[in-house]
């Protein structure tokens, strides 16, 4: 992908070769924590009945209801706003910010992307230039050097740092203040992420400060904690805190299913004798516990997950009576 | 990095033929700070035409945890203490498998989340050496959370069970249950 994304590396840039490998690193990690993930039946009861709800007779509208979801949830992480404003603000800058510099970086280092002059407007000196932007070595875009759009372009990477900084010190603020997230935080889940997210957004707007500023003066130590910190973010992603990412689409599947399982009817809970999940929901749930080695076939030959969660918490208390009124002894 | 000063020597007991369906334990689990101020604690009547019985059921965190096992985005984990915690929110995926297999009937699906939610034992308390909010509450003892020694005292027709028989599925929890003495286990059925 590399050799003919980057037409037979003409349009590879070099200098990018470490970001390539970690890149590449990153590719393989994911892969493989990925398919260690499918292995788990439920992971896999989703993912397989994601897909084939997908592809099924209601593609249409499961498509369409994809893509709603696409945007709504991983675009925009709406799901995060119910549970506090500051807390989708800070997660959506941070999010927007590492998604747009994802999509600005990742073709760069792989030489998909590459600038060139309008070599007609370079000749003569005088003349206003143009700069062109080439994917896969296809012009896309033409732009006046000095232009507002221009100036937008070549400081894509700064904005996007900016967005992670604001959104990293929101969370932070937030991880120093709230009870309950100082209680169950740790280092390496939770703050560590937002110090390397802090770390790289630093250190890239180093570089455009060292050569806007510094004259280049500290330009190679700029680079090469830029360089380490992107690397140490990549390889890290199929490991930690970052695996989310990868791991959020699976949400959506999780909608297609409920959706689908409505349409073929819910599940009534003998006790309450009131509906609380479809049936496919709970006939997915006896294969799953079984293949995980937990058995709840009741002796009737009925299940303890047919009942609804109020039915299992009565089904305990009329056990821990029906105990008591066999002692003799309601307290004791 | 946090410092734990959670007690190992401090148990949960729940007694739940001394509920009185007050509803006390449910407006104080809404102070608990790592449930997002939310209750997770449930009180309901068991079968209201026929009978004034109420239950009470916190999260027994069981040894083997079924919820965590089902979460399909390995999202639940339990500690080094036996404390089954809520879902991680960067990884739940809002399925409600959790839901739906846990035998107690615990964790809650918040569809404005699109997450599940339930009982942490007060980790903010407990992981302070304070007792969770339910039980320093409750007027009847219902929900107690202290040693075996003071529920030996307190009980002494009782004992603690923490073993569940769900038909063929044998679970084992870190809370306990308090049984007529020479209990071993209760078997739900």
């Amino acid at each position: 992908m590399v050799f003919y994304g980057s037409r037979k590396l003409q349009n590879f840039d070099a200098a990018l070769i470490a970001y390539l490998f970690g890149t590449v690193f990153a590719l393989f990690g994911i892969i493989y924590r990925y398919c260690v993930w499918l292995q788990r039946p439920p992971t896999w009861m989703y993912f397989k009945r994601g897909w084939q709800l997908l592809f099924s007779k209601s593609f249409l509208e499961y498509a369409g209801l994809s893509v709603q979801k696409l945007v709504r949830n991983i675009a925009f992480q709406r799901f995060i706003y119910p549970r506090g404003k500051t807390r989708w603000w800070g997660h959506f800058l941070l999010a927007t910010g590492c998604l747009m510099a994802f999509s600005v970086t990742i073709p760069l280092t792989l030489g998909w992307i590459h600038f060139t002059m309008n070599p007609a407007t370079s000749i003569n000196p005088a003349d206003t230039n143009y700069y062109e932007a080439h994917l896969f070595g296809f012009k896309v875009m033409e732009f006046k050097l000095g232009s507002w759009i221009a100036f937008f372009i070549f400081h894509i990477l700064n904005w996007c740092s900016w967005l992670v900084i604001i959104g990293c010190l929101l969370f932070m603020r937030r991880r120093l203040t709230h009870a309950g997230q100082i209680a169950t935080q740790t280092f390496e889940g939770d703050w560590l992420p937002l110090i390397l997210l802090i770390g790289i957004s630093v250190t890239g707007l180093g570089l455009t400060y060292d050569y806007e500023f510094l004259k280049g003066m500290t330009y190679e130590f700029m680079a090469v904690t830029h360089a380490v910190t992107v690397i140490l973010f990549l390889i890290w992603i199929p490991f930690g805190k970052f695996f989310h990412i990868i791991q959020r689409p699976a949400q959506i599947g999780a909608h297609l299913y409920k959706k689908e399982g409505e349409k073929r009817g819910m599940a009534i809970c003998p006790h309450t004798h009131k509906p609380f999940t479809t049936q496919m929901h709970v006939d997915d749930l006896k294969t799953v516990t079984k293949e995980l080695g937990f058995d709840f076939t009741l002796e009737d030959g009925s299940s303890h997950l047919d009942l609804s969660p109020e039915g299992k918490r009565s089904a305990l208390a009329k056990a821990h009576l029906k105990a008591r009124e066999a002692s003799g002894k309601f307290f004791g | 990095m946090t410092t734990s000063y959670y007690k190992t020597d401090m148990e949960f007991f729940v007694d739940m033929q001394r509920c009185i369906g007050c509803k006390a334990c449910e407006a104080a689990c809404a102070e608990c700070e790592t449930n997002g101020q939310q209750s997770m604690i449930h009180v309901n009547y068991v079968e209201r035409a026929v009978t004034i019985q109420t239950t009470v059921q916190v999260c027994m965190h069981c040894e083997d945890p079924v919820c965590a096992n089902v979460c399909p985005a390995d999202a639940i984990s339990k500690d080094e203490f036996g404390v089954v915690h809520t879902a991680n929110t960067a990884r739940c995926i809002g399925c409600s498998n959790c839901v739906m297999a846990c035998p107690f009937g615990v964790p809650i699906k918040e569809e404005k989340y699109d997450m599940m939610m339930k009982c942490n034992m007060c980790y903010d308390r407990t992981s302070a050496g304070k007792k969770p909010m339910c039980a320093t509450v409750c007027p009847s003892q219902a929900l107690y959370y202290g040693t075996r020694e003071e529920m030996r005292r307190m009980r002494p027709n009782s004992v603690p069970v923490n073993t569940f028989q769900f038909g063929k599925l044998e679970v084992k929890t870190k809370v306990n249950i308090m049984m007529p003495a020479g209990s071993t286990m209760l078997k739900i059925d």
